[in-house]
């Protein structure tokens, strides 16, 4: 107990004395939000192995290490080369730096049909944006459940505010950019808690694609929060790619609510850090709503990622098809666990998941879960996994088509991230991250 | 090379195992540039494994025998140099390939045998040019180029995909290993047709096959029974004929009277 309690009041005392300075001005639910939080967070502390969710994850290189938050800004900041790199398009930007909204590197926030992609510091600050927030933000995330959404929550300053209004349609895809620089601090390796809300109202279409990307080599922790609501009828496509550098360490959560009739795509490219947990939170909220949950984790190294997804279907007539595929090189080892509750009366209910794993090493390790939980006798529901090396009878069939080994090694590997990238539905963001996945596979 | 007929395939008392278990026993066959073999015979006798053995299958080890093509020795080459050099295997049942694009898949490997034969590469426009009769010819559109390699295919469009392979790679010696199982009489028609136009005076083929409908499209000019790991039988076309009335206990009776 000393234990957890030593490595969370760090935390606490960081807290209070956040509270003290940057967050002075904000509203005062924010401020109780932030409170009720950080409480939370000390109540649960970090999780440890022994916590089934948390099994086949150690967050020790978090847990014992020291974080604190970066309060001057960078200099010099990164430059628009580097966001052109990490961008699919010129479309509208927001863009991020160990936490911080940069304006010069971020297009304005005003979009068009009255849709705003700005910083949500901003947001808070202002009167309907305000409102908005309030209705919306942590309302979604289930932050009481995790010690990091927690913590998140209690730091709440900054992050992406994305809204689109009623019958509004984004023509380009909207990008949030996460950065960190990997630059120490002066009290050691730093921390940010990147915080998005995106809120898409009735019968509106938008793609937004999140990047969190590393800079350097430096050891960095990202604690990341994403609240998607979709509104009744609206279509969204989320894309998460996440390529922090090769000894950060990410944790971030998703949290999506859908309503009646809506259409939510959420693909997930997990490439960098040293150890990566993502939980996705979906929430289908409203008949006939239908979720694709579409990832694919490409690790090599000592790399390890940890995919937990929890698909909730709350109402009848839902569809939810959930594909994650794992490439495991060297000695990576990848975590996939995916629940699938069906609450009493979500008849009709239509879920499928897979999750298959490729270990090109014998010493290359996947942990695949998958959960059923049904409370309806009217579902539709199947989910399958595999782990194993590379499929003899393919490799044989290649080569009796002239291919080599080696390129028919390559073609099957890059097949397994294929299968993920042909989900993706806007031809830019998939041919951006098709070239992604190739530059990593060779 | 001299166009007159000579011998492309020379199997010599071909012995082969798999898992440990005995399959071929001293098959003998040559078979000459411009000549179409039928092998026939009972289920279990061997037949897929003769097909398997000669695209190089790794699953089966070769015990004993020699393999001559273009007299060369075929069990020394890897499956894909068997393939650059001309070898083509119409798999019984071909092999699914989640994420990659027939076109992709067709593509790749019409390059890998270019490249080895000293052609330049193929690029994606120019390869959909040549593709395209190759395509109409078997009674497809191009949407079967952008699907992924067999995943999803009935039965009779992965024995289509194989024979748009064979015709796209233009081999010397192909291997139909059952080609004509599962299909209804149009698909097979289509098929033997195809085969039929890819006959040359420098190319041979090799149906294995368990009956005797395809060869009413296909003309052979020998046909071989293989039983019990052995061909105990040859002889013409009216062999297909006869096989198809009096079915195969007769030839194992006579194998066991020899």
């Amino acid at each position: 107990m000393t234990e957890i309690a030593d490595k969370t009041a760090r935390y606490v005392a960081d807290f209070e004395a956040f509270a003290r300075n940057g967050a002075l001005g904000a509203p005062a639910w924010l401020r109780e939000l932030r409170q009720g939080a950080i409480a939370r967070f000390s109540e649960l502390g970090f999780p440890t192995t022994k916590q089934e969710e948390w099994r086949f994850t150690s967050v020790a290189p978090i847990a014992d290490a020291r974080f604190t938050l970066q309060h001057a800004a960078r200099s010099p900041l990164p430059g628009h080369a580097d966001i052109e790199r990490l961008c699919v398009g010129a479309g509208p930007r927001v863009v991020f730096v160990d936490g911080r909204h940069v304006p010069a590197l971020s297009t304005p926030a005003e979009l068009t049909g009255g849709a705003r992609a700005g910083s949500l510091a901003a947001a808070l600050r202002t009167g309907a944006d305000s409102e908005l927030t309030r209705t919306h933000l942590a309302r979604h995330a289930r932050w009481r459940d995790s010690a990091f959404a927690a913590l998140n929550t209690a730091f709440l300053a900054d992050g992406a505010f994305v809204h689109v209004p009623a019958d509004v349609t984004l023509g380009q895809p909207l990008e949030v950019v996460f950065l960190s620089t990997g630059q120490s601090g002066s009290d050691g390796p730093i921390v940010s808690h990147p915080r998005s809300l995106i809120v898409v109202e009735r019968g509106a279409r938008a793609v937004v694609v999140e990047t969190y990307a590393g800079l350097s080599d430096g050891v960095y922790w990202s604690n990341a929060v994403t609240e998607v609501a979709v509104g009744e009828g609206a279509r969204v496509e989320v894309y998460r790619v996440q390529q922090e550098g090769p000894r950060g360490l990410q944790i971030a959560t998703t949290h999506s609510r859908q309503e009646r009739d809506s259409y939510l795509g959420l693909h997930v490219l997990t490439l960098g850090a040293a150890l990566a947990r993502h939980d996705i939170n979906a929430v289908l909220d409203g008949p006939g709503a239908e979720l694709i949950l579409n990832g694919l984790y490409l690790l090599s190294g000592g790399q390890h990622a940890d995919h937990h997804t929890v698909i909730d279907h709350a109402q009848p007539h839902c569809a939810s098809h959930e594909f994650f595929n794992g490439v495991l090189a060297e000695r990576a080892h990848g975590v996939f666990n995916g629940r699938i509750i069906v609450r009493p009366g979500a008849q009709r209910t239509d879920s499928k998941q897979t999750n298959n794993n490729l270990l090109l090493s014998t010493e290359a390790r996947a942990d695949s879960q998958p959960q059923l939980e049904i409370y309806a006798d009217d579902v539709k529901c199947t989910h399958g996994s595999t782990v194993g090396p590379i499929d003899q009878t393919q490799l044989y069939y290649l080569r009796s088509r002239g291919l080599s080994p080696e390129a028919a090694r390559s073609i099957l590997t890059y097949g397994f991230g294929a299968e993920i990238l042909d989900r993706m539905q806007h031809p830019d963001v998939r041919e951006r991250l098709d070239r992604l996945v190739r530059a990593r596979l060779g | 090379m001299s166009k007159s007929k000579h011998p492309l395939l020379q199997v010599k008392n071909l012995h082969a195992t798999a898992e440990g278990r005995e399959i071929l026993k001293g098959v003998d066959l040559t078979v000459n540039t411009g000549e179409v073999h039928a092998i026939m015979g009972p289920n279990g006798s061997g037949k897929s494994t003769l097909a398997q053995v000669l695209a190089g299958h790794p699953a089966y080890a070769v015990t004993a025998g020699q393999v001559l093509y273009e007299g060369k020795d075929l069990l020394a080459m890897p499956p894909e140099e068997r393939a650059r050099e001309g070898v083509f295997l119409a798999f019984q049942y071909p092999v699914a390939i989640r994420g990659i694009t027939n076109a992709y898949f067709l593509r790749s490997a019409v390059n890998a045998i270019r490249k080895h034969r000293g052609d330049e590469e193929l690029g994606p426009v120019e390869f959909m040019d040549a593709l395209d009769e190759k395509l109409k010819a078997i009674g497809w559109d191009s949407s079967y180029l952008t699907r992924p390699v067999n995943d999803g295919f009935s039965g009779g469009e992965k024995k289509r995909n194989e024979i748009l392979q064979l015709a796209v790679l233009d081999p010397k010696l192909a291997i139909l290993d059952e080609t004509d199982s599962g299909l209804d009489i149009d698909a097979l028609k289509t098929v033997a047709r195809t085969v039929d136009k890819l006959r040359r005076p420098d190319n041979a083929t090799v149906l294995v096959t368990h009956y005797y409908r395809i060869l009413t499209h296909i003309e052979p000019d020998l046909v071989h029974v293989l039983a019990g790991g052995k061909i105990v039988k040859s002889g013409g076309k009216e062999l297909a004929l006869e096989l198809e009335e009096k079915g195969y206990d007769w030839l194992r009776e006579e194998a066991v009277v020899a």
